[in-house]
């Protein structure tokens, strides 16, 4: 099916942008070699109240989120059979890929005993009660399926490699047999891994603000989050890839993404207001305080999208889309920012805040996987083919 | 696509988001048949620290200096260098001993050894345990994998990860039963109980110190009581003193399923900068949310065979041009 998508073979891969990218990940790198030779301390402000900074917090629970993009898709192409989201389906996959990949990267650096990772695949020292064993296998297995769920673009491009025609065509057709079972793990898997992402905060307790703490709920919440996040991705990156390259515009399927965001919002909202209300946490809710502020600058991000999304005649434009598309990734990305590290209380004593080579870290890694989509979608087959210019 | 085939596919993913809000969590544990703790009564405690100097002697583990001054032992808090501390609540004047106004009283922080403990239930690769007689929560360092779940699950932010060196692991409070140092086997009590003056911190099976605890609580204020050393079952000596006014609650008894160390104190817990927890423990729910969606992979496996079945069907159903994109 290579005519659904094409390899933007004719555009400069060594673009100025590209080589700040490149710039930007050398330049984390050399922190990371020091957090590797003198220990987690000399590069990050880590404590014994605040354990997980930016590097779990930001390139795991939010990046995974960002990633989402494919996970989305798979559910309203494969699932709910909506075949005309297919052409966006490579480049989701291809960021989710990227977000996976580089979040269990960063879950290795951040990673105190690294060399002893390997226990995790041991069945007599699995903790099965433990969330974090769920989130570490199900991620690294969910990585290895959207490597699967990827790899027909790259056979696409191996086929025309001299000599390897027949070979890859062999393995599409077998791969093609079986792709199916991978599609639905990969509906499963970030079902079951996104949602331990709030599972995390039960055992947290008291550290997690009230307005945060939703103990059975969050499961609930973190997934419906990360799904509107994953289909706001999709938009956002596709305004991108439209504005960066002078593509047209996708707003026609961009439109209808919207309204099925919209009914997640509702729900995500509905289930939040109505447990903290059930719990009798209305008063954290007006009590005018950090927690306070945050609560409602992320449920205006929430609601900001929700409205526009209502509106028929905004959902089919494309600004309106992307600024609701950015409005969401926002609210989400607060949603777990708050959370885990703008409210986290540990108690006295304790505070915390990046060090700047622990920012820098990790804006280097969104500065690789930057890097390495501009370097593929120039490569493979990812993009859908912009038929109108074509034409 | 068919609305039946939809309903059936997200049978599984609708019973696993409904389950885990409908979930029947595991009650708290229950402590340990032979549970071993400490008794820390903060009105005994006059801060000479001599239990944080024969911890650190203990676990090998060098002073914590301040500018110059390496003459004792100034730790402010625990640490990787530091399993148990003396800390100080003050207020006002600072001019009466457990006095709330104008006040000052001491807090020894160590590991509680929770009943139900919160960094025995978030780690992945059990390296954290409660040992099934004595209930002392050890650490393994040789399957740890350093993601420090346990510390965010930790209550009483205990367990410590040594970010300072390249090959880090966590350190905490094992009660003197560490592996080469085993004072609880070999018959002895631990190294801060032994050393304290006192008799503030006392050691002794868990049962025998709440009964300590709730005797001293029944006296009333002004009373002469004779304060045992060391072991509660076997103290080394006794010393008579005035009983204060106490706090009507054994800190450990019942807090987020109870803890092997004990607390007595006359200023309010909170003011000890004890967290603020109910009855239940946290671990309880989170293992309940997770037994409930992960139990033998039951629910997972449901899905999958329904997400199998669907995403089959519509991908053949493309195949054959009859692509419901189409709409």
């Amino acid at each position: 099916m290579s005519h659904h998508y094409e390899a933007l073979e004719d555009r400069k891969i060594l673009t100025p942008f590209f080589l700040l990218m490149v710039a930007i990940a050398a330049f984390g790198t050399i922190f990371l070699i020091i957090r590797f030779v003198a220990g987690m301390g000399s590069v990050a402000n880590l404590s014994g109240g605040y354990p997980w900074g930016i590097w779990v917090i930001y390139d795991i629970v939010v990046g995974t989120a960002f990633a989402c993009g494919g996970y989305a898709l798979a559910i309203t192409v494969y699932l709910f059979n909506k075949g005309k989201y297919h052409p966006l389906i490579r480049p989701a996959l291809l960021t989710s890929l990227l977000g996976y990949g580089f979040a269990a990267f960063g879950a290795f650096v951040d990673m105190g005993r690294y060399w002893n990772a390997y226990n995790m695949f041991l069945p007599w020292q699995m903790n099965t009660h433990a969330v974090m064993l769920e989130v570490g296998l199900c991620v690294a297995a969910y990585v290895m399926v959207l490597a699967i769920e990827f790899s027909p673009a790259v056979l696409e491009w191996l086929r025309k490699q001299t000599g390897w025609q027949v070979r890859a065509d062999a393995w599409r057709a077998k791969l093609d047999k079986l792709l199916f079972f991978f599609i639905a793990l990969g509906i499963l898997l970030p079902t079951m891994h996104q949602s331990s992402l709030g599972s995390f905060m039960i055992a947290m307790g008291y550290k997690i603000h009230p307005l945060w703490q939703t103990l059975h709920f969050q499961p609930v919440l973190a997934v419906l989050s990360a799904f509107t996040m994953g289909f706001a991705i999709v938009i956002f990156e596709g305004s991108m890839v439209t504005n960066g390259f002078n593509r047209h515009p996708e707003t026609h399927l961009f439109s209808g993404l919207g309204k099925i965001i919209r009914g997640l919002i509702a729900a995500f909202l509905v289930i939040r207001f109505g447990y903290l209300i059930v719990a009798g946490k209305v008063g954290a809710m007006f009590a005018f305080d950090l927690g306070c502020l945050m609560f409602w600058i992320e449920t205006a991000l929430f609601v900001y999208p929700l409205v526009v999304l209502s509106s028929e005649e905004k959902r089919g434009n494309g600004k309106h889309l992307l600024y609701a598309a950015v409005s969401l990734l926002l609210a989400g990305a607060l949603y777990r920012f708050d959370a885990y590290l703008i409210t986290y209380n540990p108690g006295p004593g304790y505070s915390y805040f990046p060090a700047f080579p622990e920012l820098i870290m990790t804006v280097a890694t969104v500065a690789t996987e930057i890097a390495v989509f501009l370097f593929i979608i120039k490569k493979f087959p990812v993009l859908p083919r912009d038929t109108h210019a074509a034409a | 696509m068919d609305r039946r085939s939809f309903f059936k596919a997200s049978l599984g993913g609708a019973a696993a988001a409904v389950a885990s809000t409908a979930v029947q969590a595991r009650p708290n544990r229950e402590p340990a048949p032979e549970a071993v703790g400490m008794l820390f009564d903060s009105t005994l405690c006059v801060g000479c620290k001599a239990c944080v100097s024969k911890c650190k002697e203990v676990n090998a583990m060098p002073p914590v200096p301040m500018g110059q001054d390496t003459h004792a032992d100034f730790a402010l808090d625990l640490s990787a260098q530091t399993l148990n501390v003396i800390k100080i609540y003050t207020e006002g004047k600072v001019a009466v001993k457990d006095a709330l106004a104008d006040g000052f009283a001491f807090e020894k922080r160590s590991c509680m050894h929770c009943v139900d403990p919160g960094c025995v239930s978030v780690c992945p690769v059990t390296a954290l345990t409660r040992h099934p007689l004595t209930g002392i929560v050890n650490y393994n360092k040789d399957v740890c994998i350093g993601c420090r779940t346990c510390m965010t699950g930790c209550p009483y932010n205990v367990p410590q990860y040594e970010y300072n060196s390249a090959f880090g692991q966590i350190r905490k409070c094992e009660m003197c039963n560490q592996k080469g140092v085993e004072r609880i086997d070999k018959g002895l009590m631990t190294g801060c109980a032994e050393a304290c003056p006192t008799g503030a911190t006392l050691f002794g099976s868990r049962t025998a110190l709440l009964e300590e605890a709730k005797r001293r609580m029944a006296l009333k204020p002004g009373e002469i009581y004779n304060y045992p050393r060391g072991d509660v079952r076997k103290p080394g000596s006794y010393h008579e003193k005035e009983v204060p006014a106490y706090q009507p609650k054994v800190w450990g008894e019942k807090e987020a399923g109870g803890t092997n160390v004990l607390h007595l104190s006359a200023v309010p817990y909170d003011k000890l900068g004890m967290p603020p927890l109910g009855e239940r423990s946290f671990a309880s729910i989170s293992e309940g949310v997770q037994s409930t969606l992960y139990s033998y992979l039951a629910l997972p496996a449901i899905a999958l065979g329904g997400l199998t079945w669907v995403v089959k069907r519509n991908t053949e159903n493309a195949e054959s041009g009859q692509e419901g994109g189409k709409e």
